[in-house]
């Protein structure tokens, strides 16, 4: 999921609650206005997260109608035969691939198209196009061009036949790379909005002091670009986590279950009718992404802080 | 110096080319083999079909496919969700914003929280089956309302934060109650970020296949889930030349939204982050 902007430059200064008396603010500012987005937010998300917290630790499948409570037999049964550690491994080199390339392929966009020209505007366009595609869409265009008989190793070379969806060991960095090129538009976006954001005076300053277009870039204007830097990691890297339709129309899951990511089991297995498995699963990809949410986002803003 | 007046030179030949490559060819790619006779498509590549069949392939898609159909579906879920969670989203934003104090923090830090946990997808499906809203559109647009949510309130929120609050008192000062204040107000003022989070959130749920499947599978056609759907199996099995009209059929309501407003839809994202 990616959700643009404010992060990457917290509003500055303006006063957040104007002072008022408290009586005030309950009469311009009722708290019912509320009610409507936190009742659907109760029901169509926090509600299902709970019980999330309840059925996994019981046997609900599709092949009986009684759900019985049986602890933690289900956590049990999936680590015992790898399937846990499997996933969640395969889930976090997904997630962590995809957030170094979608933030490399962005940036270098962001760089060469930081010029406002009309060509540059045009081309910038282009790279929207796959943002605004069904990454299931993505997945089929990258399944037909990636065959061993496909477009990309013909443009290779003649003879060249390499099986780039079928290798149990560099697959899952294929898909990843086909996942940032879908986003690497929306960072490339964020990025340029941070370099338009960096002042002038500054950089003036350093061409001043003779700085070289070097040092200018990585000593000045790159650790100003710390706020887009931790909006576009923390999106892609979190979002990613949460993925489906690419490795779906892509691989499904395989060559040998190798990118089967958190979501692709719980599709697979609710498919099955084990719907306990799959809600463990589930549980699984909340702790983890509610986890790793908390240091990541700090860690990067410690960094935002110091530089 | 010359240094730099050599790459102002290769710039726009580099950004041009990369564009060509990274973006032509896959897009060539769609639209060539779907251009294609089903024999000349069964491998595809990069040739240009012998002869253009674009139009018929289309055609075929469009009723064997049942497109209008999922095109329905697809706007019989996307149009409400959009709308409600725009609406509803902005009105607790506003009051979010504006109420200082530590229970508006919390609530701001509990409504933005959905921003990036994951909804918990097997269960919702059991609870939509205990309200009796499984396989209903309104549970699909509830589920996206609840989804999307805190990216709106996430938004907005921020963006009253940058609306000097003067503007609503004259309005309270000639006694207009909070319904009016809002309307009258707050609403127009928050044109531009609505926007912004009408084409995100817009992209998201035209687009999406994985929460439909488990909540409207079967019952209601979605574009996205009908592809999926079928690309496997049947009908479009090594069919590329289909799947690929498909997929044309599929962007272009998007892509066309997107021509139109490219310009106010970019400004809209970047210029949040200049705030």
């Amino acid at each position: 999921m990616s959700t643009v902007t404010e992060k990457t430059a917290p509003p500055r200064a303006v006063p957040t609650a104007p002072a008022r008396p408290r009586g005030t603010a309950r009469v311009t500012h009722p708290m019912w206005f509320m009610a409507p987005a936190f009742a659907i937010l109760l029901v169509f998300f926090f509600l299902p997260t709970v019980f999330n917290f309840v059925y996994a630790f019981t046997d609900w499948s599709s092949f009986k109608s009684a759900i019985n409570p049986v602890g933690t037999a289900n956590f049990q049964e999936l680590a015992s035969n790898g399937t846990l550690l499997r996933a969640l491994r395969i889930t976090i080199v997904y997630a962590v691939l995809v957030a170094f390339f979608q933030n490399l392929f962005g940036f270098l966009l962001a760089v060469l198209l930081e010029r406002d020209t009309l060509i540059n505007r045009i081309v910038r366009i282009c790279f929207l196009v796959p943002v605004l595609m069904s990454a299931l869409a993505v997945g089929y265009i990258f399944q037909a061009l990636l065959k061993p008989d496909g477009g990309v190793n013909s443009l290779i070379g003649h003879g060249f036949d390499y099986a780039w969806l079928a290798d149990p060991t560099w697959t899952i960095v294929t898909v990843a790379v086909i996942h940032a090129w879908k986003w690497m538009g929306l960072s490339m976006l964020i990025y340029l909005a941070g370099l338009k954001t960096i002042p002038t005076d500054i950089v003036e300053a350093g061409r001043i002091d003779g700085a070289s277009r070097w040092t200018m870039f990585w000593r000045i204007r790159f650790p100003l670009l710390a706020p887009a830097i931790t909006f576009n990691v923390s999106t892609a890297l979190l979002g990613s986590m949460n993925g489906f339709d690419i490795v779906q129309a892509t691989t499904g899951g395989g060559p040998a279950r190798t990118t089967e990511i958190l979501n692709i089991f719980i599709y697979r297995t609710f498919g099955q009718g084990l719907f306990a498995q799959a809600t463990t699963m589930s549980l699984v990809l909340f702790l983890v992404v509610a986890l790793m949410a908390f240091p990541v986002i700090s860690i990067l803003r410690k960094r935002e802080e110091i530089l | 110096m010359s240094d730099a007046r050599i790459w102002r030179r290769l710039q726009p030949y580099a950004a041009v080319l990369l564009a060509a490559v990274l973006i032509g060819i896959p897009l060539w790619l769609v639209v060539a083999t779907a251009g294609k006779s089903r024999g000349e498509a069964l491998q595809p590549n990069l040739s240009a079909p012998s002869h253009w069949q674009l139009f018929a392939n289309i055609k075929e898609v469009w009723t064997e496919g049942k497109i209008p159909a999922a095109f329905f579906g697809s706007l019989l879920v996307v149009v409400p969700a959009v709308l409600g969670v725009l609406l509803v989203g902005s009105m607790a934003a506003w009051i979010l914003a504006r109420r200082g104090g530590r229970v508006a923090a919390a609530l701001y830090a509990l409504a933005i929280s959905g921003i990036v946990l994951p909804p918990a997808v097997v269960t919702l499906v059991l609870w939509l089956r205990q309200l009796g809203l499984a396989g209903s559109a309104i549970g699909m647009i509830g589920v996206y309302m609840g989804i999307y949510m805190s990216t709106v309130i996430f938004f907005v929120t921020g963006f009253v934060r940058t609306i000097p609050a003067s503007l609503e008192e004259a309005a309270q000062i000639d006694g207009a109650g909070p319904v009016r204040v809002f309307v009258r107000v707050v609403l127009p003022l928050l044109r531009p970020v609505l926007a912004t989070a009408t084409i995100l959130v817009c992209l998201y749920v035209w687009n999406d296949v994985f929460y439909a499947f488990f909540v409207i599978g079967g019952r209601i056609d979605t574009l996205p889930l009908n592809l999926f759907r079928v690309a496997s199996a049947g009908l479009y099995l090594n069919n590329w030349h289909l799947i690929f009209s498909y997929v044309i059929v599929m962007t272009l309501p998007l892509l066309t939204v997107f021509a139109i407003a490219q310009r106010r839809i970019i400004s809209g994202i970047t210029s949040g982050a200049v705030k």
